[in-house]
């Protein structure tokens, strides 16, 4: 190939600079919109630059419950990231060795990535109506229902997070060098020895992504969500409720309050990773190598 | 650990293993197949209790029959007959049903074409023109992140911008290139094509450019030394070592505008039918059966699709 940038190189730039601009200027736009002045209105140019729709947001005047769907998707957000963390390393672990019903379990997790959510999510209601009237009939007349956000909305949710975690977790085996283990288990390691201080320490900055995605897949879900939530409504589906109906800027200062709280796990996460990995770098151990 | 075994262990791993394990308690005594187990039972349990028992619900109940306010589980072919209501009658016209599959695969053919496109060449730009790995990461990095942001925001994200009084028209009125402002803009087909292709465009990326990167780069140099033009290199080489990646790319985008209703819903003004739509408006009225005889027949169609498009690729080779 030639030396220096082909003509290709400039064509495709500019492609590639439109592309991230598609991607991230409708965004910047209602970030902006949201700091409309009080007599501001959906669209530019702005009227005034205020903080009056964030402060309106948080005083709980708005249309929402802002506090109490904010907390609920907070308190499934982290839930839902520690469980597809813990799970999808531990199957990870177990795909390193061949074993029975692993072809089912791989195949499931890409048909509960694949099958469109809205089936997931009314399947799960199904299932939760049904053991519903069982109880009813069978055991206690005044049940309300199991439908909740930490039993169906749990497990709609980790049929979303679950199947990330686990090809994040074939990505990372796939670049490990077993024989770090093997010098391990010779140096007399037990299995969990061996776990805990060797690989965990390198896998640790993919594991700190596969966390990433379980927070963030979780905290804006909707699809999954909307039959399988139960009574109560996470923040994303009370956002989704706004969008039929508002006349003004709340909408935006809504969506910038959600993407602050995305943004600020993304730099967390980013940033641990990072110092980690710098970390691992200057250790001088060839411990890391092969991985990025 | 003692000397003794430190030399027994030289010769044989295994033995030294075994012997510890005979030391240590019960559960280190586990069998290697039964940790497999425990490892990967815990997922096993949550995809069997929240995917696949849930799915046999679905296509239970899509023979069930019902009334206005409820499900009784006697056996009904009502779910599917009410779907299908008039599609013969109606011939050569298309019933609703019809009409609905149409939209929801002219829709999904728009939105898989032009994610094809620019995934195809964004990640062209990364794999190959792109040569620093520090640069790669940071501008793989740049088109992942919205990714984990929310999509109903990336999608009011345009009303802005293509609303009736949004920056698209007033600047074209501006301008003078236009009298009146633009209505198809906004709640519209196109509305909803671009915001689909704004939001899964990074379906496409991922696994094309994933491919690309594998791609051994003395091909493409081998290539262009036995005299091939770019053009050949890209039609002969590149693409179709590419391919699993856009197989994969394509099945992810096309079975996620199959059974959307959100973004169909919010950009479309719910005024777009589609097959995701149906199933909501059915649970919505509680037709329960109606609505798991609409996701048994979307869940076909989604198979069939897949199971064409697999024919293509081994997708468990790939990952």
């Amino acid at each position: 190939m030639k030396e220096g940038r082909p003509r290709s190189f400039y064509v495709l730039a500019i492609f590639f600079a439109a592309y991230v601009l598609f991607l991230y200027g409708p965004m910047i736009a209602i970030y902006v919109l949201s700091f409309q002045g009080p007599q501001g209105g959906l669209t530019f140019p702005m009227n005034g630059v205020s903080t009056f729709w964030i402060a309106k947001l948080f005083q709980g005047t708005g249309i929402v419950d802002l506090g109490a769907a904010f907390r609920r998707s907070l308190l499934l957000g982290v839930i839902v990231m520690i469980v597809t963390v813990v799970l999808s390393v531990a199957a990870g672990m177990a795909f390193r060795r061949k074993f029975k019903a692993q072809s089912i379990l791989f195949y499931s997790a890409i048909a509960s990535l694949i099958v469109p959510s809205i089936i997931t999510s009314l399947g799960i209601s199904l299932e939760f109506r049904i053991i519903d009237d069982l109880i009813k009939a069978h055991w206690n007349e005044n049940f309300e229902t199991s439908m909740g956000l930490l039993t169906s909305g749990l497990g709609a949710h980790l049929t979303w997070t679950l199947p990330f975690g686990l090809l994040i977790m074939f990505a990372i085996f796939n670049r490990f060098d077993p024989r770090l283990e093997e010098a391990a288990r010779d140096l007399g390691a037990t299995p969990w020895q061996t776990f805990r201080h060797v690989v965990l320490p390198i896998i640790l900055p993919s594991v700190i992504g596969i966390g990433l995605f379980g927070f963030t897949l979780s905290w804006d879900e909707l699809a999954r969500s909307s039959q399988a939530i139960g009574a109560v409504n996470t923040l994303p589906l009370d956002l989704q409720g706004l969008t039929t109906t508002v006349t003004n800027p709340d909408i935006y200062a809504l969506g910038t309050v959600i993407s602050a709280v995305s943004f600020t796990v993304i730099t967390l996460a980013l940033g641990t990773i990072h110092v980690l990995n710098k970390r691992q770098a200057a250790k001088g151990s060839d411990a890391g190598k092969g991985l990025v | 650990m003692d000397t003794s075994e430190d030399i027994l262990h030289q010769a044989s791993p295994d033995l030294v293993r075994g012997s510890e394990t005979a030391r240590r308690s019960k559960a280190a005594r586990l069998s290697p197949s039964f940790i497999s187990w425990l490892q990967a039972g815990p997922m096993m349990l949550v995809f069997l209790a929240f995917f696949l028992i849930p799915l046999v619900f679905v296509v239970i109940v899509s023979f069930w029959d019902y009334n206005e306010y409820q499900l009784l589980p006697a056996f009904s072919g009502r779910g599917y007959t009410d779907t299908f209501e008039g599609c013969i009658a109606q011939l050569p016209d298309l019933c609703t049903i019809g009409k609905t599959y149409l939209m929801t695969l002219k829709l999904c053919f728009m939105v898989w074409a032009i994610t094809l496109f620019i995934g195809f060449w964004v990640a062209y730009f990364l794999a190959f023109h792109v040569k620093s790995k520090t640069w790669q990461m940071g501008l793989s990095l740049l088109c992942t992140i919205p990714f984990w942001t929310s999509n109903v925001i990336r999608m009011i994200a345009w009303i802005p911008l293509l609303g009736r009084n949004g920056l698209v028209n007033s600047g074209l009125v501006k301008t003078g290139l236009i009298n009146h402002p633009l209505e198809w803009l906004l709640f519209s087909e196109f509305s909803v094509v671009l915001a689909l292709v704004h939001l899964f465009t990074f379906f496409m990326v991922v696994p094309i450019f994933n491919s690309m990167v594998r791609i051994d780069k003395s091909l493409i140099e081998a290539a262009y030394d036995a005299g091939a033009t770019g053009f050949q290199t890209l039609v002969n080489v590149i693409i179709p070592l590419a391919k699993p990646g856009i197989v994969i790319g394509s099945i992810f985008v096309i079975t996620i505008v199959m059974g959307d209703f959100i973004t169909i819903g919010v950009m479309g003004g719910q005024q777009i039918a589609a097959a995701g739509k149906i199933i909501e408006t059915r649970v919505n009225a509680l037709q329960f059966p109606a609505a798991a005889a609409n996701a048994v027949i979307l869940l076909a169609i989604t198979f069939l699709i897949i199971t064409m498009m697999s024919r293509i690729v081994d997708i468990k080779k790939e990952l």
